[in-house]
């Protein structure tokens, strides 16, 4: 414990006169259309906006996109999307113990709470995923977010955490985009160790 | 060591420092891009500033509130005076758990403490797993850059290296092709690893979590399959609410990379289930450079490495000029501040152009305090003698006028007499690439006494 | 209204027409101009170099040769910049010190600001390509610098602008530093030179015919290596460029006292 006491003690023995905390509330940027926003701005970072009216519709897409259809290992957290078409196999996350033995999920279709326009970005949690790993380790990504869960800016996102006990989970992230890195010659790649792709589809009903 | 000197080998290669400054001057420009997209940006740039000097104000409450926060979400707090104890703390959770491989994104603090020798040493494997410092890793060299680590390799650079410790295809220098082999290789090491270690973009007092913020997803892999996470920050990554965020998350990857947010904005609140988190703090210097009031603000900074970016000298001279683990203008503050006799010409290695403090998202005076350390620097002698006497020199003719004039027009008689070698030769820096001034017959004090003396006599008709 | 006039060391001994011109502008414009012969230096060498206390007797030394003056005019941002910003580490909380460094101008913001100049009469029939010195750009604020984010402006490119047939090169880095940087250019000299030559660089391919500033010290480097490399390129003060301007027209078609002197009213 000595060397708490010592470094607290060493920066109280500063005594350094205290300077006033501002208030965060400043006055942010808002758009007219945060839908467009989001979404010019998640293509800019490599990913893709599909809205669509209801979980059915999420279905008949994702059959449609090569990365689900070739996919290999495919898991899903999103209630009410578990009756997904045949095809590739399906992991059931709970029923996993170890996160490693989700090496091979090549699709993965997972939850987030609401988007932010301003930068693209998703908040996802580990609340109904049993292993956050799977965010990360699947090549390919689907986000599934309720249609106008979205705010304008960050401040409006961390006031929205705020209200709904957003960061109580032992995990939580802003998402936005596909995994990706330019620190070879600035070249940007996308697919970097996380995911290859990543598809944001704004749901209407939750119902199928 | 001396800047100048490294700076003169790395400019000597005109062709590949030229592409170095092109190369992060395109990363200004998304910055610029991005920030002039805000009208509240100067807003932004202040409240976060003003957030970072409360907290330093008040930082050892902050502290303290953020342990006890952190220990109620069963999080294991240490405390590290210096980089020794904080690689003790390090090796021996590594040792409690067992651990042999150990999985590490980017930290500044953990190369600031030279952490992964001492964990070699110990005979663990600490890979690196940002694509950028797995680069400079299997080089064998430092970053270059706290946020781009390998911005002074060029992509065949890259495919040599790959060839040789990951068997790719010599000649094949894709930077999609190269990335793809890193992540098969880097898979494996995620994979393999018994312990994830990350560092901290920033840790909230009131809730006793920390944020890591990536592109690649290398922290969250890293910690996400092992079940020891062990994050390691320096005290002055504290803010005090999770709402203060909304400023930090909102400037950092825009005034790093030109970017609206990293990827990945991780929030860590406690362990991975039926695992273990370890947070150390460390001080290394910190509270030393709090107690500095002229140097105080350094301690806003977030390692976004805009002053990087931006600063003229550094683009030229390359991050390894420095020989510091924080390049650039802010790490010419902070390592003269903590060692001014060994890199006492960092603060020199500056034209005091201003752009890193106007670039800067936490508002720190970046140029002013390098002028200020140039003081502290003359002041403790530590300035060669030979730079010392010269300025004194000069201050003894400037105090006399009459010197001033007698030595000038000295200067400008004799200077346009001597022939050309006597001028231009090895003792005489400014006249290796440039022409020296004009040295005029008459100066301006001169030729406005004539005039004046003119208009008098014109007076009268 | 009688000014002050600073001139900077090296422009007193090295580009002496400078100073002319500087004379020639502030005349044109009503003013009364005087320089006390007994000044040398700001001290800015010995600053930046962090001998502050080989600095301090010439900052006051400035203090005793100005101190009378209720404007103070120089043809150098970074001398201004020295005295403005700078000189708070010598005033010791002696109020009149204080209050002269504040009454200490930029040739180009006294126009602006306390002239309220908003046209330079005559013309100038060159592609002109100006170099925005650094610490009249951030630390005297002359323009917004391109890393900050409002409203644009700029005291010298609008003057500049106001001159008939006179065009203005577009750069590709609008305002980064040109490695001067005093002993920084002796010091680092390497790095100094790239920087110096990038600028050039710059303005060849934007076509600059003269390249301007409002400082004299960024000018002597530049033409260092314009001169040493013969390149089709002049470098001139903007002090130089306005008096050229002004010169190509009567004293009658331009602003005459009388009109200066109503705008001084106005401010006050």
């Amino acid at each position: 414990m000595s060397s708490r006491n010592d470094i607290l003690q060493a920066i109280r023995d500063q005594a350094i006169p205290e300077r006033p905390l501002p208030s965060v509330d400043i006055d942010a940027i808002i758009f007219d259309d945060p839908i467009t926003q989001f979404q010019t701005v998640l293509e800019s970072v490599g990913g893709q906006l599909i809205q669509v009216e209801s979980h059915a519709e999420v279905t008949s897409h994702l059959t449609g996109f090569p990365p689900y259809r070739n996919a290999q290992q495919v898991c899903c957290a999103v209630a009410g999307l578990d009756n997904l078409p045949d095809g590739p196999n399906f992991v059931q996350l709970d029923a996993i113990d170890d996160p490693h033995d989700l090496k091979a999920i090549d699709y993965a279709i997972l939850p987030g709470h609401f988007a932010v326009a301003e930068n693209a970005a998703i908040w996802v949690t580990d609340e109904a995923v049993a292993h956050r790993a799977i965010y990360f380790l699947t090549q390919h990504l689907a986000i599934i977010v309720p249609a106008g869960e979205i705010v304008n800016n960050m401040h409006e996102a961390y006031r929205k955490l705020a209200t709904k006990g957003g960061l109580d989970q032992h995990f939580g992230a802003f998402i936005s985009g596909p995994s990706k890195t330019a620190d070879i010659e600035q070249s940007l790649v996308i697919g970097a160790h996380g995911a290859r792709s990543l598809s944001v589809f704004f749901v209407q009903s939750q119902a199928m | 060591m001396n800047h100048a000197t490294q700076a003169t080998a790395f400019v000597a290669n005109d062709e590949r420092a030229h592409w170095h400054d092109s190369a992060l001057w395109f990363v200004r420009s998304k910055r610029d891009k991005c920030a002039h997209a805000l009208p509240e940006w100067e807003d932004l740039r202040a409240a976060a500033s003003e957030v970072k000097m409360h907290t330093i104000s008040r930082l050892a409450k902050y502290l303290e509130q953020f342990e006890v926060n952190a220990k109620k979400l069963g999080v294991h707090v240490h405390w590290a005076k210096d980089g020794a104890e904080h690689n003790k703390i390090v090796h021996g959770i590594l040792q409690k758990h067992d651990v042999k491989k150990v999985v590490k994104s980017k930290s500044m603090l953990t190369e600031e403490c030279h952490l992964n020798p001492c964990l070699e040493k110990h005979g663990y494997e600490v890979v690196d797993t940002d694509l950028g410092e797995r680069i400079v890793q299997l080089r064998e060299e430092p970053p270059s850059h706290i946020v781009l680590p390998a911005i002074h390799l060029k992509k065949q650079d890259v495919s040599t290296l790959f060839e040789k410790h990951l068997g790719t295809e010599a000649g094949n220098n894709d930077p999609q092709y190269l990335t793809e082999a890193a992540r098969g290789h880097l898979r494996d090491k995620f994979l393999g690893a018994d312990a994830g270690i990350t560092g901290v973009n920033f840790a909230i007092a009131e809730t006793g979590g920390f944020v890591v913020c990536t592109n690649e997803g290398n922290a969250d892999l890293g910690v996400s399959l092992p079940k020891l996470h062990i994050a390691c920050m320096g005290i002055e990554k504290l803010i005090p609410r999770a709402s203060d965020l909304s400023l930090f998350l909102r400037l950092l990857a825009r005034s790093a990379t030109g970017q609206p947010i990293t990827t990945y904005s991780s929030h860590f609140h406690g362990p991975i289930a039926g695992g273990e988190l370890h947070i150390v703090l460390v001080d290394n210097g910190r509270t030393e450079i709090l107690g500095r009031e002229e140097f105080r603000r350094s301690l806003n900074c977030i390692r976004c490495g805009a002053c990087m970016n931006t600063c003229p000298v550094y683009r030229r001279s390359g991050g390894h000029s420095y020989e510091t683990t924080v390049p650039g203008p802010i790490g010419s503050i902070l390592a003269p501040a903590r060692d001014a006799n060994e890199f006492y010409s960092l603060p020199y290695a500056c034209s005091l152009c201003g752009s890193c403090t106007d670039v800067c998202p936490v508002k720190i005076d970046l140029h002013n305090q390098l002028l200020t350390m140039r003081g502290k620097i003359a002041e403790k002698k530590i300035l060669p003698w030979s730079k010392r006497i010269q300025m004194r020199l000069t201050s003894s003719v400037m105090k006399r006028t009459w010197l001033f004039r007698w030595a000038g027009g000295i200067a400008r008689w004799i200077m346009p007499k001597l022939p050309r070698f006597l001028v231009y030769n090895r003792f005489n820096p400014w006249g290796k690439q440039r022409e020296m001034p004009p040295f005029p017959k008459k100066s301006f004090r001169q030729l406005y006494a004539d005039r004046k003396r003119n208009r008098q006599e014109d007076k009268p008709k | 209204m009688k000014v002050g006039l600073f001139v900077p060391c090296y422009i007193d001994q090295l580009y002496p027409d400078v100073g002319l011109a500087t004379v020639n502008v502030l005349e044109r414009f009503g003013m009364e101009v005087d320089f006390p012969a007994t000044q040398t230096c700001c001290g800015q060498p010995m600053a930046n170099t962090g001998c502050n206390d080989d600095a301090r007797p010439l900052a006051q030394k400035f203090f005793k040769v100005f101190h009378l003056y209720d404007h103070v005019v120089c043809p150098s941002g970074s001398c201004v910049a020295m005295v403005r910003q700078h000189y708070t580490h010598y005033t010791h909380g002696n109020a009149e010190f204080e209050s002269l460094t504040q009454r200490t101008f930029e040739l180009c913001e006294f126009l602006a600001d306390v002239l309220k100049v908003e046209k330079i009469h005559g013309t100038f029939s060159h592609r002109v390509g100006l170099h925005q010195s650094c610490h009249g750009l951030r630390e005297l604020r002359l323009a917004r610098s391109s890393e900050t984010v409002g409203n644009s402006y700029s005291k010298v490119r609008q003057l500049l602008e106001s001159i008939e047939a006179i065009k203005l090169s577009d750069l590709q880095r609008t305002d980064e530093c040109c490695g001067f940087g005093g002993t920084f250019a002796i010091n680092e000299e390497s790095v100094s030179c790239m920087m110096g030559q990038d600028r050039v660089a710059d303005h060849e391919q934007a076509g600059t015919e003269v390249l301007t500033a409002v400082d004299m010290s960024c000018l002597m480097h530049l033409d260092g290596f314009i001169r040493r490399q013969d390149k089709p390129i002049r470098v001139m003060h903007v002090a130089e460029i306005f008096d050229a301007a002004l010169s190509s027209c009567s004293e009658a078609d331009t602003v005459r006292s009388e009109d200066a002197l109503t705008a001084t009213e106005r401010t006050s």
